[in-house]
Order: structure tokens, then C-alpha cells, then sequence
């Protein structure tokens, strides 16, 4: 017993020190598995609420960049609704039946107040929380392209897992044909992703635009990501396929967070599928 | 006492939002973002006790993963080098010019500073980086992060030190 308590005194600072680091340890290996991070982040009321306090001083000196990307979108949407008339002027009435719409997706906004693209693993934090409905697995979006999936969720802010992560996985498709990929991004530069898991009989060439697939039940069908920046084509597969991003991963200021209306009756549907 | 207690609780908390809000978005020549705030780790007095000085450190790198959504990749870096900083001023020091009581980093030569600041950075990288990317087939980038990110560091946190630390 004297000796147990000689050998505690005597080690006592390294003892101290193994305990913190095991913590340490057991926080990083959950950082790095893509559901269970819950305790270390950002979504929390001191730093959400320093992130916001800066934000609301940066956001200054955004607002032409901004501005910019608004009126391109509005003259986006002005383009499509126009193209829409031309279809309606045949009719001379219109008979609007409830029964024949149907709303898939909702969207909202969201301010970004802390946004990282350095590192291996990157995440975003957005000034929106369970308060106003939010909950994980919700897409990210902007006028522009894919930010990421909503990770981690407090009452006022939430965490965004960034495509420019080591668990980020999108489903993805080519626009012009329907071949299914997977958006990855392997830590290099902040402006490239890469796209994996095409099928060789696949044609792609320099410049195709990626968009993403209709088959996770996150994003919507159609939504710009990138375009093929160049491509290794050996042993009859695609070694390596860099897709450029349209967005620009370290500027982003409001994005638009979708939630799938449907998607518990998918997942419901898929699981009874597979159960039987 | 209580003022020495004082001031290191103010560079704990001026240093994290330090960190948190100017030096993670520096982002020089695209990606290298220093550490600054392992500065407070090289100025803790020695002679305070070490249990404290463990713990204190614990916290320090966790409230700059809160901020940075890193895990407890920054805790275990600098717990580490908290744990082995007694050692390497030991062996850097030689037992002439140590002294337990009066333990003031400014007193020192100039090379002896930069020799203990430096084993210190690059190790406290070398384990940021390491658990960051977390793999070994990324054991290259590993090594060129730490390399130039411990310039970074180390640059700011000498310049910093000569700066704001009084040579009593």
C-alpha cells in the first residue's frame, strides 16, 4: 500500500499528464469519425457568439462582393422565369389546381461567421441553430455551387462540414450525361476537388461541368459544383479527375440551407428495401 | 503572487482570441497559419506548480479547438510540450544559469531563447499536424507544414516576446 502511494507521489505530474492527453486523444479520434464529434466545436454559445461579434465588423467590407453575386443570381432567375412565359403566353387562361404542386425542397438562410479552407479537414460555422428549426444532415448551399452538410447543431449556431473535408462524400453527376460519381477532396488546394468512383465507360472531357446527382436525399438534383480540370485516363479507368470549383471556398458570405421535405419518407422507403 | 497570477490569466484568455481571431486567418501565401499562442506556454513561470501549469495548458489548446473545430488535436500538442518544457530548459540551460525562482525568459541570451523556442514549436507542430491529417500516407505534407508553419511561428512569437515582454 506505501509502495502504491510512494509510486502515485512519485509520478504524479506524469500520471496527471497521461490522463490529459488520453482525453485529448479520445476528442481527436472522434474529430475524425463523421458523427460522433458532438462535444468540440464551434456551435457553441462563447465562440458562436465571438464569431458573430467579428463577422458583423468583416461584413462591411463584403458587401460589394455581395451585392455582386445577388444581382447575378436575380439575373439568373429573371433568365429562367422569362423562358417560362414563352411557354404560358399560348394560353389564354391559366387553371392553377393545388393538387398539381408539390414543394420537395425549403430553403433558408444563413450568414457564415467563421469559415476555414487551410486546413485537412475544414468546417464552417452559420449564425442558425435548432432555433430556427435546423437540424444536422441539412445541405449548405449559395447562389454559386455546394458548400457542405450541416454537422453539428446548438440553439443559436450550427457547424457546416465542408466539401474541403476528409469526410465529405457527394454524390455527384456529370451535366450532360447521367454517370454517377463521388466528390472527395484530398487536402491539397482550396479550389479543387477531386471526383472518383466514374465508370470507365464513362466519356469525360476537360471542362465538363460536375453537378450534383439526384441520389442522396441532401441536395437537390442540378446544383452547380465545378467544372473537370484535367484528368489521368490509365489501366482503362480514371485515375485522378480534378474538378475546379465554381465557388470560391475562402469568400462566402450568405448561403442557403436546404431541407429535403421528403427525405424521412425516403430513407423510410430505402430501409424497408433493403430490410426485406 | 497574485499579480504574477493576473497576468498570466489575461495572456490565457488575449492570447486564445488572439489566435481565434486574427492568426487562424492569416492564411500567408494561401495556407500558413502560426500557432502564436504557444507563446503563453514558453512564459509561464517555473516555479508555480506543475499540476496547474498541466491542466492550465490542457485548457489552453482546448479552447483553441472550440475555435478552430479541431478535436483535441491542439490539446494534446501543447500538453505535450507543457510536460517536456522543464526538461529541454534543463538540458538548454545546463545547471549554471538556471534559476528556479527567477525564472524570466528575457534574461537569457539571445540563441539560448531561440534554441528553446524552436525544439518547442517544431514539436507541438510536428503533433498538430500529425493528428490533423491523422494518416501516413500524408507524411510528406506532415513534414512541410510543420517545417514552414514553425518559421511562421517561430518569427512571430521571437518578435512578439522582444516586443512585449519587459526586460526586468
Amino acid at each position: 500500500m506505501q509502495q502504491i502511494i510512494y509510486f502515485l507521489t512519485k509520478f504524479r505530474y506524469f500520471l496527471l499528464f497521461l490522463v490529459l492527453e488520453i482525453i485529448a486523444l479520445a476528442f481527436t479520434i472522434q474529430y475524425h469519425s463523421y458523427h460522433t464529434s458532438k462535444f468540440v466545436n464551434s456551435a457553441n454559445f462563447i465562440t458562436g457568439g465571438f464569431y458573430n461579434k467579428i463577422n458583423s465588423i468583416n461584413e462591411f467590407f463584403l458587401l460589394k462582393t455581395e451585392n455582386k453575386l445577388l444581382v447575378e443570381e436575380n439575373v439568373h432567375l429573371k433568365n429562367l422565369l422569362d423562358k417560362k412565359e414563352i411557354n404560358y403566353s399560348y394560353d389564354s387562361y391559366k387553371i392553377i389546381d393545388s393538387s398539381k404542386y408539390f414543394q420537395k425542397y425549403e430553403y433558408s438562410v444563413a450568414k457564415v461567421i467563421n469559415n476555414n479552407f487551410t486546413k485537412r479537414n475544414n468546417t464552417l460555422t452559420i449564425n442558425k441553430g435548432a432555433n430556427t428549426g435546423l437540424t444536422s444532415d441539412l445541405g449548405v448551399i449559395n447562389s454559386t455551387g455546394v458548400i457542405g452538410v450541416i454537422k453539428s447543431i446548438s440553439s443559436n449556431f450550427s457547424t457546416v462540414l465542408s466539401i474541403l473535408n476528409d469526410n465529405s462524400r457527394i454524390n455527384v453527376r456529370l451535366k450532360n450525361r447521367n454517370h454517377f460519381g463521388t466528390l472527395i477532396w484530398n487536402g491539397k488546394t482550396h479550389t479543387t476537388t477531386q471526383l472518383i468512383d466514374i465508370p470507365r465507360q464513362a466519356v469525360i472531357k476537360i471542362g465538363d461541368t460536375v453537378i450534383t446527382g439526384g441520389k442522396s436525399a441532401i441536395f437537390p438534383e442540378g446544383v452547380n459544383i465545378g467544372v473537370i480540370k484535367d484528368f489521368r485516363f490509365e489501366n482503362n479507368q480514371y485515375q485522378q479527375i480534378n474538378v475546379l470549383l465554381f465557388n470560391d471556398m475562402s469568400a462566402i458570405g450568405y448561403v442557403q440551407i436546404v431541407r429535403n421535405l421528403q427525405k424521412s419518407e425516403q430513407k423510410k422507403l430505402e430501409q424497408n428495401t433493403a430490410n426485406e | 503572487m497574485n499579480n504574477l497570477t493576473l497576468s498570466n490569466s489575461i495572456r490565457f484568455i488575449g492570447l486564445v482570441l488572439l489566435q481565434a481571431l486574427v492568426l487562424n486567418h492569416i492564411n500567408l501565401f494561401g495556407y500558413l497559419n502560426p500557432f502564436a499562442y504557444i507563446i503563453w506556454i514558453f512564459l509561464f513561470p517555473i516555479r508555480k506548480s506543475q499540476s496547474l501549469f498541466l491542466i492550465a495548458s490542457f485548457l489552453l489548446g482546448l479552447s483553441v479547438d472550440f475555435f478552430s473545430d479541431s478535436g483535441g488535436v491542439n490539446a494534446a500538442a501543447t500538453l505535450f510540450i507543457a510536460f517536456i518544457r522543464l526538461p529541454i530548459l534543463k538540458a538548454i540551460l545546463k545547471k549554471s544559469d538556471f534559476d528556479y525562482l527567477l525564472f524570466n525568459l528575457r534574461a537569457l541570451s539571445i540563441d539560448k531563447i531561440f534554441l528553446y523556442i524552436t525544439t518547442l514549436t517544431i514539436i507541438h507542430h510536428f503533433i498538430v499536424f500529425s493528428l490533423e491529417y491523422f494518416s501516413f500516407s500524408d507524411f510528406t505534407t506532415i513534414i512541410s507544414n510543420t517545417f514552414f508553419t514553425s518559421i511562421f511561428t517561430i518569427l512571430v512569437s521571437i518578435l512578439g516576446i522582444l516586443l512585449f515582454v519587459k526586460k526586468k
